[in-house]
């Protein structure tokens, strides 16, 4: 008895062991354990036995049992584990074939640099407010105290369509209707579309883009402004950079200033960048003039306020380090592609 | 403004600081520096030499050897300068000693940055030891050193070496006035009294805390009265509140002095003659523009000023004839106009050669009204924008005297005494409140009373103690409030040393309008879908209508012009974005850039009525626009739909192929209707249209356009959560042969119709003609999905409905296939 039990186990291993798919494994599995197979059989032997011998012969059938089932699931374990490394080996690809894009489009370096001012300005509470293009005379000057025959009428090459209507040569006017609206306190900013009268090469056009500022409230100090404005050149280029405020003039703030950067290049040593001076110009601010605020409906006795003005193209040059205006203009997707 | 430190420290004696610590300081106080120029760059070693000797040098035809004492000693110079022939002696000469550096080369090209190093060395086998120099080795040219020649060495002229007493050795760039630094300023429109030497040396001093000295004017004139030679009539003293004029009688013409010619020449301007130079130099001291006419050439020896009447014309004394209107104002004589007041003189008076007796005008214009008849005339002068400014009434009689003097002292002529000065009348002292703390108040600060007013001091404001009043001097035209008087104290406390602080009190919001949120999401699906984003003009050509083959009557035509645009190119506002999509697609094609996608969001102007009363309509408009292999029809149809879904517009979009799109190929063009609104069109653009753009023929260009604001109007960005529902779909195909021109969506129409609540979704799968499909017929084929969100359809229910669909299709005159 014994001795056919082990030669069962033996045969049994060796066919196991000869299996070289999950389909002969599987032959084997139904020869020995399936309902014919020579171990189910020798189970049903059993009851031939003497009832004393049950017990002990039971025991060894179901240790052989279990032998087998164990050897078969190794093996068909390690067939799987087999075929699946064939299977990698021949559906391996090239991963260096080209990848299938979406090709999605890409945005315009000055809407990249305007999303940006937004994101600080708004992080501030600057609420983003628009003004037209096409504006009267008396938002885009008077009411910015350059009344008629005012020189600084001409210092900004002013497109005109009518006597009384303009292409507006700044966001300022934007200033003058937030502040007409009477709400305050206010902090807005106000992005969009300026024209001016420049003959087109790389560093003008005759259309482009600024960003206004204003805040009013009570008490609003030059210093106010120029931690804002500190705060505003850190965010946009980088802790590390320095600001520098130097006396200016416009008509629509007083006192009034050009605030210039630490080149971001050189950090302020100076090089080809910024023209070897370390600095490079990036906006013109002030406190708003009392003027400004009488007009507009604001005691300025009470409120004070600022307001800067940002070229938006400048910004973008700058930052992505453009050296053509022009390439702003001229949409040539290979420039384009690049932000 | 350029001017020369040499200029300014002559009315700032104290002060003494390196060139960039007078820029640096000069433009944190206000005066901004733009750059500066030391004019002996590059200048080592030149001194003044003096020829001993010419002899012809033995082996070279052009170029002769020279003997040159430089003081201590004397040099060997072999020069090839056509000015210097064998024989000569005496001259006295720029010298290069060998080892020393000069600025260029002796012509007038580009000069190399580190100059040129002068070497000794043999020239054709003979010793030269230093050089001669010519004016533009020195780093000028000959319209600032007149007396230069054309080619060749610069040689002193006898005035020069007689007014510096010039010997061999002596140091020649001082000699030639090259021992300077010339400043250039941007002076800001508000501050007119720093065009001129005099304001920028009172904020210098004020700057450097020294002390300002006003050029001493000296009283000039014989024992004549000028009255007894002119009359002076002020006919419109508005526009012209002071008139001043002398009479300088025996004009002897000459050179101007070395110094003088040497201060003109550092501040860029070129020396001519003694009565010229003499009121350049004063309109760069004073800031004060002048202007010298023929006496005997005013009939009646009468100055009158009144205005031009309409359609008068004149001839300036550039010889041009100028169109004048009512309001400019003119200077004439008893008969006729002898200049445009603060503009330009005429041609009539103008000084020549032959002058014997000159009249000087000084005079003060109104601002306002000088700039508007430059405007008209179209004639902006050095002279004019300066008047436009503004100028203070009382600098004319200091520059006129100015003037009168220096005629004396040059001996240019014989100044007849007193001047005829017709004025209203000295403007009354303007006064601001001083209210410390409100200057504090604006500034953030804690300056004291004694700092602000030691600050009005040094610029030469006064205090009126018992009003508690400063007092402005009539230069200061910019100082009117205390916003004003905040800046001056801050100026010379210090842009720089303030610190920086945040706005605190009431929080405010950082929002977003609801429009530039649209803007935001629909920039999301164009880039999304392929298109960059490109920035345009709003300007252009008219000639874009008829590119776009827009008819001639059609609305598009009313555009805004601008009445002074930069050309015809960009005289109109636009009425339509194609145009400059257009543009920016040849630009790419031109530069066979393959597979370009783009777009635009940007306004179209459309006038209520013109010429222009009120502000147009602004309305922004997305532009799509594409050529190459990801663009068709359909793509540019899909990013319209994926729009109106990003925004909430889930209802179907409705396409109309029989629009009005004259731009558009007839059989690939659409309205997109909305909701029962047209809300922009899309299709491919016209062959003759991409023709004109540059394209050949077969290229094709796609275009869509969506209005923004009507999307805005609509648009939602709310979301309710509708259950997933549960229960299994029952799905059927359809296929069907149908009419070739039948479009699809009538089909799609009797669908949704029919199909009712359970109709959950459909797509077409299939659709084809050709081979084994019947002549004239296409065949489609769709997938139809029904669901009940409540149960489970029986396939009775989907039978019954599915018929419905069916016999609607038939009525379309489609054959169903099994």
């Amino acid at each position: 008895m014994n001795e056919q039990l082990k030669k069962i186990t033996e045969e049994a291993l060796s066919r196991i062991a000869s299996c070289g798919t999950q389909a002969e494994l599987n032959e084997v599995r139904v020869a020995y354990l399936g309902k014919k197979g020579e171990i189910t059989q020798l189970m049903k032997g059993m009851k031939d036995l003497a009832p004393e011998e049950r017990p002990a012969f039971g025991q060894m059938v179901n240790d052989l049992r279990t032998k087998v089932e164990s050897a078969i699931d190794e093996a068909a374990a390690a067939i799987k584990r087999k075929d699946r490394e064939k299977r990698f080996k021949e559906e391996e690809i090239d991963v260096t074939l080209p990848a299938k894009k979406m090709h999605i489009g890409h945005g315009h370096p000055c809407q990249r640099a305007l999303d940006e001012l937004e994101r600080i300005f708004t992080g501030m509470g600057y609420e983003v407010v628009e003004g037209p293009e096409i504006e009267y005379q008396e938002y885009n000057f008077t009411k910015l105290n350059i009344p008629e025959g005012h020189p600084a009428r001409d210092e900004q090459d002013t497109f005109y369509i009518t006597d009384q209507i303009l292409l507006r040569s700044q966001t300022s006017p934007v200033q003058a209707r937030t502040m007409e609206k009477g709400k305050l306190p206010i902090r807005m900013i106000s992005p969009g579309r300026v024209f001016r009268s420049d003959s087109i090469d790389a560093t003008h056009s005759p259309s482009f883009h600024q960003v206004e500022g204003l805040a009013v409230d009570k008490h609003i100090t030059m210093t106010d402004l120029k931690g804002t404005l500190t705060e505003f050149a850190k965010e946009l280029f980088g802790p590390d950079t320095r600001t520098r405020f130097r006396p200016h003039h416009f008509n629509f703030t007083e006192p009034s200033a050009e605030m210039d950067v630490s080149c971001f290049k050189c950090h302020g040593k100076g090089c080809r960048f910024c023209k070897g001076e370390g600095w490079i110009e990036i906006l013109g601010c002030g406190m708003v003039h009392p003027n400004v605020l009488e007009m507009c409906g604001i005691d300025s006795r009470e409120y004070t306020g600022f307001a800067f003005g940002v070229g938006l193209e400048r910004i973008a040059l700058l930052k992505y380090e453009i050296d053509d205006m022009r390439l702003l203009y001229e949409n040539d997707q290979r420039f384009l592609d690049q932000f | 403004m350029n001017t020369p430190l040499s200029w300014i420290k002559d009315y700032v004696p104290g002060l003494s600081c390196t060139p960039q610590e007078y820029s640096d300081r000069m433009t944190l106080s206000g005066t901004k520096v733009e750059s500066y120029e030391e004019l002996s760059k590059n200048l080592e070693k030149i001194v003044v030499g003096k020829v001993l000797s010419v002899e012809k040098h033995p082996d070279a035809d052009k170029l002769t050897i020279c003997q040159v004492d430089v003081g201590d000693h004397t040099v060997q110079i072999v020069t090839g300068a056509p000015n210097i022939h064998v024989g000569d002696s005496g001259m006295m000469v720029p010298v290069v000693l060998s080892g020393g550096k000069v600025a260029g080369g002796h012509d007038d090209g580009p000069r190399p940055e580190d100059g040129i190093r002068i070497k000794a060395g043999k020239l054709r086998g003979v010793e030269s030891d230093g050089m001669m120099c010519s004016i533009e080795e020195l780093g000028s040219d000959r319209n600032a050193y007149r007396d230069a020649p054309e080619s060749g060495i610069y040689i002193f002229g006898e005035e020069m070496i007689n007014e510096y007493d010039l010997k061999p050795g002596d140091d020649a760039i001082k000699a030639l006035g090259m021992d300077d630094v010339v400043f250039d300023y941007e002076i800001t429109s508000n501050r007119v009294d720093c065009y001129s030497v005099i304001g920028i040396a009172r904020e210098a001093a004020a700057t450097f805390d020294q002390k300002f000295v006003m050029p001493n004017i000296k009283s000039s004139g014989n024992s004549e009265d000028a009255h007894d030679y002119i009359k002076v009539r002020v006919e419109d003293p508005d526009l012209c509140p002071r008139y001043i004029a002398r009479v300088v009688k025996n004009i002897r013409f000459a050179p101007s002095p070395e110094w003088l010619q040497k201060r003109l020449r550092n501040s860029g301007i070129r020396p001519i003659n003694n009565l010229v130079d003499i009121t350049n130099f004063v309109m760069e001291e004073f800031g004060q523009p002048m202007h010298a006419y023929d006496y005997d050439d005013l009939a009646g020896h009468e100055i009158v000023v009144k205005c031009a009447k309409d359609g008068d014309s004149f001839v300036t004394l550039d010889g041009q004839e100028r169109k004048l209107d009512g309001r400019t104002l003119m200077i004439n004589d008893a008969e006729k106009p002898v200049g445009i007041a603060g503009i330009m003189g005429g041609q009539n008076s103008m000084i020549t050669d032959h002058v014997h007796t000159v009249l000087f005008e000084a005079a003060n214009f109104n601002g306002v009204n000088i700039r508007r008849s430059a405007q008209k005339i179209g004639m902006r002068t050095d002279a004019s924008s300066i008047f436009e400014k503004g100028l203070d009434p009382e600098n004319a009689l200091l520059a006129i005297n100015r003037a009168c003097e220096l005629v004396e002292e040059l001996q240019c002529g014989e100044v007849v005494g007193g001047m005829v000065d017709v004025y209203v009348g000295a403007e009354p002292q303007k006064r601001i409140a001083f209210e410390p703390e409100r200057i504090n108040a604006l500034l953030g600060l804690d300056v004291s009373v004694e700092e602000m007013k030691k600050t009005f001091s040094k610029l030469e404001l006064g205090f009126d103690e018992s009003t508690n009043e400063v007092l402005v001097p009539s230069f200061r035209r910019d100082l009117e409030c205390t916003a004003d008087l905040a800046e001056e104290v801050l100026r010379f406390y210090g842009y720089d040393k303030i610190e920086d602080t945040l706005p605190v009190g009431e929080s405010t919001n950082g929002r977003y309008p609801f429009k530039l949120l649209v803007d935001q999401a629909v920039r999301e699906v164009a880039e999304f879908s392929g298109f960059s984003h490109a920035f345009t003009y709003a300007f252009e050509s008219p000639k874009a209508f008829d590119k776009l083959l827009i008819p001639a009557d059609s609305e598009l035509r009313k555009a805004i012009v601008i009445s002074n645009p930069l050309g015809e190119d960009f005289s109109i506002m636009r009425t339509q974005t194609l145009n400059a999509m257009m543009t920016a697609l040849s630009l790419n094609y031109n530069r066979r850039n393959k597979d370009v996608m783009l777009y635009d969001m940007a306004n179209i102007y459309l006038a209520k009525e013109l010429p222009l009363k009120e502000l147009p309509d602004e309305r922004e408009q997305l532009t799509l626009g594409a050529y190459g292999q990801y663009a068709d029809f359909y793509v540019m149809k899909g990013v319209v739909e994926e729009i109106f879904e990003r925004l909430g517009l889930r209802d179907k979009i409705h396409y109309d192929k029989d629009c009005d799109r004259p731009y558009l190929h007839p059989g690939r063009k659409a309205d997109v209707v909305y909701d029962g609104k047209v809300f922009g069109f899309l299709g491919e653009v016209h062959p003759d249209v991409s023709e004109s753009y540059g394209f050949k023929e077969g290229v094709r260009v796609y275009v869509a356009v969506l209005d923004m604001p009507m999307l805005t109007e609509l648009a939602s960005f709310d979301r309710i959560y509708e259950n997933i529902i549960k229960y299994p779909a029952n799905i059927r195909d359809i296929s069907m042969l149908v009419p070739k021109e039948l479009p699809v969506g009538k089909l799609e129409d009797v669908i949704e119709e029919k199909g009712g609540h359970i109709l959950d979704e459909y797509h077409l799968f299939d659709i084809y003609e050709g081979e084994q499909v019947a002549e004239g017929h296409k065949s489609v084929a769709y997938n139809l999905s029904f669901r009940a969100k409540d149960r489970t359809l029986t396939n009775e229910e989907v039978d019954a409905v599915m018929e419905k669909i069916i016999a609607g299709l038939r009525e379309l005159g489609a054959e169903l296939r099994s």
